[in-house]
């Protein structure tokens, strides 16, 4: 394995039961080395903690216990806005509803993380030679309502390609897609890791597994790898 | 990409919900001018009614003064000078004084520095019988007028005196007597001739024989004396001053009995005052019920404006909670992309300050259109007069702070949605 890119030490997580529900053991000590240029799967039955775990390594959902660290800088001892600036600078999401800002158009939503990040002289013609190498240029000035899903998950590819991630976390990103558009996607993202990338991605589509160059199972919040 | 692009996208987007934000604005702000002006334009008409009510009572009063001065310089006061000791109801009783004094305090009073009497006639006055005619009649003895040291030596005399061995007959008398002007007549077994027969005044004197002072004196056999003075046509052009007359009279010859004869200049003079009092009672109260009225008025205001003032802004912190809600998502999202809480903040802010800022510029927009249009509702003063550069940079100002006070709490909220929570339940 190359240097690691993502470290992620014992983590844990429970989500409060609701009434007289029990608690919900969502991750119980899992622990992971991601090295650069991998793309891993993690897959598993419905809420065994895929999405806990990914939503956690992306600093998006702060563990009851553990670390999670990234390129070196453990995410959770940065506060919320110091670690939401980390995210938009090195990592990038895709989601299986593509979460796209309905009101700005293709370029717009390409180019959402300079609002975080700050102004880029270029970043108007950088955008549009992510959206060429995605072959959706044409419909920079469409919004998201005129899109069609294959095109929505291609924009969302291209908003974490141009805020240059260097890891990418993905869920069910072909959930919501066709045969031919989720192969684009999936071959993308194999691309991406080929290059150096890291890939980490949710997912119970056995078409997608085999993309992957390395397969996580998780049962009950643990990895039976 | 920049918070500002997110903004106008936004709005471009929610056109709606940010033109509802703007109304809300802009109904606070035309509620809170049109009441201004309307407060305004009541105020400013009362104050130009009372105003002009004011200079025209001044002009008036000012007319009156100068008429009373110069029927006071024509006609003046009228003063009696009575004999020390003299019975004052005697006097309102018979018409004369029964005591006399010396004709040389006439005299006395004519040389003295006293300015405010023109004319003094001394006389000897006594109602007695004509044995002749056997005819009661009031003899008046007179001399004419007693030029005063200060006088105006051009001055024409009040009163011609009567030559001696002459007489001047009241209507009565000569008319009932057949008798005229250059007619011999006996008095007293004196021989007189007619000088003058005075036409109907309908008082005593259609029955008074006036006769020189010296001739009366020697008749009545009180040479020397008279038994008043009559003081004429007083320089008196206020009516405080009669007072201060009686005060000089009374320094010169103390002891007299002094009083006014009633006056028509006096008369007009008090009937002035009392209209000019009347007049300045009734426009105290025009301003009494003036304030009476703005207290009213801007009490009515002090509530209605704050009122509806929270009612706009409570609709605008609404109008941001709905949006919030309705950007749940796109919030979380933006979280999840690293755009940090103050910025997802700062975008509802400048949102609902924008709205405010654009309310603001249309509710003074309105309101001065409409203060133009309707100027009959604000009496006819211009939208200029009414609402003034202050008040419109006041509004400029101070919706767009309301507005991002409002929109304060809900936007806060907005910033600390947890995206995990947003993505995870999409």
């Amino acid at each position: 394995m190359t240097d690691p890119e993502l470290i992620i030490k014992g983590l844990e997580k429970r989500y409060p039961g609701k009434g007289t529900r029990e608690d919900v053991h969502a991750l119980k000590g899992v622990s992971l080395v991601v090295g650069a240029g991998e793309f891993v799967a993690l897959h598993g039955p419905s809420g065994c903690g895929k999405s806990t775990l990914l939503l956690a390594s992306g600093g998006l959902l702060r563990p009851d216990a553990g670390s999670v660290a990234i390129k070196g800088q453990d995410l959770y001892s940065l506060n919320n806005s110091r670690r939401a600036r980390f995210r938009a600078r090195n990592l990038g999401f895709v989601f299986q509803q593509f979460h796209l800002v309905p009101y700005l158009d293709v370029l717009g939503n390409v180019m959402v993380s300079e609002v975080a990040t700050g102004r880029t002289p270029d970043a108007a013609q950088r955008a549009t030679a992510v959206l060429e190498q995605f072959g959706i240029a044409a419909r920079a000035g469409h919004h998201p309502s005129e899109l069609s899903v294959g095109e929505l998950q291609r924009v969302a590819l291209a908003r974490a390609v141009f805020a240059n991630a260097s890891i990418l976390f993905a869920d069910e990103p072909t959930g919501n897609l066709d045969r031919d558009n989720a192969a684009t996607v999936l071959n993308y993202m194999k691309e991406f890791s080929e290059a150096g990338g890291v890939v980490v991605m949710v997912t119970h589509d056995d078409r997608a597994l085999e993309y992957a160059t390395r397969k996580i199972a998780l049962c009950e919040g643990m990895i039976k790898e | 990409m920049t918070v500002l692009t997110l903004i106008r996208e936004e709005i471009g987007y929610r056109k709606l919900h940010f033109t509802l934000l703007v109304l809300a604005a802009a109904v606070a702000s035309i509620t809170f001018l049109l009441a201004i002006s309307l407060l305004r334009s009541s105020d400013m008409e009362s104050a130009k009614f009372i105003d002009e009510k004011v200079e025209e009572t001044e002009i008036e009063m000012a007319r009156l003064e100068d008429e009373i001065r110069v029927s006071m310089k024509g006609l003046g006061f009228n003063i009696y000078i009575f004999p020390e000791g003299q019975d004052l109801s005697e006097v309102y009783e018979k018409g004369y004084a029964s005591k006399t004094m010396p004709e040389e305090y006439v005299n006395r009073l004519a040389q003295s520095d006293i300015v405010t009497v023109n004319h003094l006639l001394p006389t000897l006055t006594k109602v007695l019988e004509w044995p002749e005619y056997k005819r009661k009649v009031v003899l008046i003895g007179i001399r004419g007028e007693v030029p005063k040291r200060h006088g105006n030596p051009n001055q024409k005399p009040l009163l011609n005196p009567v030559p001696e061995g002459e007489l001047i007959l009241g209507y009565e008398l000569h008319n009932s007597l057949g008798l005229k002007v250059g007619d011999a007549v006996s008095f007293d077994g004196r021989h007189f001739k007619i000088h003058e027969c005075y036409g109907e005044r309908g008082n005593k004197d259609d029955i008074t024989v006036w006769m020189s002072l010296p001739e009366t004196q020697e008749m009545l056999g009180q040479e020397g004396l008279i038994n008043s003075i009559l003081a004429l046509e007083c320089n008196c052009g206020n009516v405080d001053l009669l007072a201060g007359i009686r005060k000089e009279l009374g320094a010169i010859l103390p002891g007299t009995k002094i009083i006014e004869q009633e006056s028509k200049a006096l008369a007009r003079a008090e009937t002035r005052a009392m209209a000019k009092e009347t007049a300045w009672k009734q426009i105290n109260s025009m301003r009494e019920k003036r304030d009476q009225l703005r207290e009213k008025r801007e009490a009515l205001a002090a509530v209605l404006i704050p009122l509806i003032g929270i009612i706009c802004m409570a609709g605008i912190g609404l109008l941001t909670f709905l949006n919030a809600k309705d950007r749940v998502y796109e919030v979380g999202l933006l979280l999840a992309l690293g755009v940090s809480s103050p910025k997802v903040l700062v975008v509802f802010l400048i949102k609902a300050a924008l709205g405010g800022l654009i309310g603001a510029a249309l509710g003074i927009f309105v309101s001065l259109a409409v203060v133009s249009g309707a100027g009959s509702r604000f009496a006819g003063y211009s939208a200029m007069e009414l609402i003034s550069t202050a008040e419109r940079i006041y509004i400029l100002v101070c919706m767009p702070l309301l507005a991002t006070i409002s929109a304060w709490l809900p936007s806060f909220a907005a910033a600390q949605y947890d995206p995990a929570e947003v993505l995870r339940n999409d």
